[in-house]
């Protein structure tokens, strides 16, 4: 049976391999710290056990977990057919795992990049194949959301193509097909969105709160943008933004000093347990009274 | 039921969402901005607090939909020599 290689056990690739393995496939999810890992594997059980609750299937965390194999560094990724690359959306980090997965992979690995702003054409020239290297954004959490947008490099063979369709088949994702422009569909949208969101935060023009209520309240949208920044983390906002505002060289894209603030802070939302929103725990929400964060400019 | 059990459940949702102005029996989930993924903080929540481990199998939304479900849960998993005086 095949291998499907997972790079980076954060929040994404954490969704991807619990998704995959959801899927019967055999998964190896790999990281740069055995820390990080075992932190994943917990983050995995508590997600399949809770995944009912929340809509999702009944999964068994045990069946989920038997199919993913961890393991430290790159070098086990030589077996894999494919490859998602979940790493920190900064063009240095990604370089570098890019470069090193042509290295250590099989002439035959399709390489895909998840990412929510780099171009992947970019990311192609890093290798010696960028005919095997593609673009998909996948959505968080990754095993509740149904659709992806796939997205070919201008080297893009067809047939990596027909192969990543197949691997998101198999996931039950549907797809839609963006040409590579650096944010997609989604992210020059989002982005911006969150972005002046947390300007307004960031002038005290309003509270948190009072922003999301006018998404949940007058727009209907389930979240708001800020609890949404929370969810995906504001350090991934804040590279999201940098990298449109790099890309573009556009100022509508300036990311707002708020984030910059939080993201030193440590202040990134769910995963920290603390953003524009205060949760129980870190990466396990649990017990602790919480309250709204009062960031720099005091959202309160 | 206005034991200690509801009252802490009480406070950890007022504590997160100041703006609500909840009841016992009232639904968390209806008022528009509480989602499912707070269901999850307040699973760590109640098993944490109360020491208790839900069976994966009885893991239900709804047993989550308002304070007096969530003290009716706590005191059905509750060990007898461990319940607190109320």
């Amino acid at each position: 049976m095949s291998v499907i290689g997972v790079v980076g056990a954060g929040v994404m690739g954490i969704g991807v391999a619990q998704n995959l393995a959801q899927a019967g496939h055999e998964v190896l999810l790999v990281d740069r710290e055995e820390r990080i890992l075992e932190q994943a594997r917990t983050a995995i059980a508590r997600n399949c056990r809770l995944s009912r609750m929340m809509g999702g299937p009944a999964l068994d965390p045990d069946t989920v977990l038997a199919r993913i194999t961890t393991a430290v560094g790159l070098g086990p990724l030589a077996k894999a057919d494919i490859v998602i690359e979940n790493v920190t959306e900064d063009w240095e980090t990604k370089r570098a795992v890019h470069a090193e997965l042509d290295q250590v992979c099989g002439p035959e690995t399709v390489f895909v990049a998840n990412t929510s702003a780099i171009p992947i054409t970019r990311l192609a020239s890093v290798g010696s194949r960028p005919e095997r290297v593609v673009g998909v954004h996948f959505m968080n959490p990754v095993p509740a959301k149904p659709v992806v947008e796939l997205i070919p490099g201008v080297h893009t063979s067809p047939e990596t193509v027909a192969r990543t369709r197949e691997l998101l088949s198999s996931m039950e994702k549907r797809w839609v097909d963006v040409k590579d422009a650096s944010g997609f569909i989604s992210n020059r949208v989002l982005m911006l969105t969150v972005n002046e969101a947390a300007f307004l935060v960031h002038e005290g023009v309003a509270t948190a709160e009072a922003v999301d209520e006018v998404f949940r309240g007058c727009f209907g949208h389930p979240m708001g943008p800020l609890e949404t920044a929370d969810l995906i983390g504001v350090d991934t906002i804040l590279y999201s933004v940098e990298v449109l505002h790099e890309h573009y060289a556009d100022s509508k894209y300036r990311p707002c000093p708020l984030l910059k603030q939080m993201t030193d802070a440590g202040l990134h939302g769910r995963k920290t347990g603390r953003g524009f929103y205060t949760y129980a725990s870190p990466a396990s929400p649990a017990a602790s009274t919480a309250s709204t964060a009062s960031v720099s400019t005091d959202t309160k | 039921m206005s034991d200690t059990t509801s009252a802490r459940i009480l406070d950890f949702i007022t504590a997160r969402f100041p703006q609500a102005e909840i009841t016992e029996t009232e639904d968390i989930f209806s008022l528009g901005y509480i989602n499912s993924l707070f269901a999850m903080e307040l699973v760590m929540f109640v098993e944490n607090t109360f020491g208790i481990r839900i069976p994966n199998d009885q893991l239900r939304l709804d047993d989550f939909r308002t304070v007096k479900a969530m003290t009716e849960l706590v005191n059905r998993l509750r060990p007898a020599a461990a319940v607190p005086t109320a």
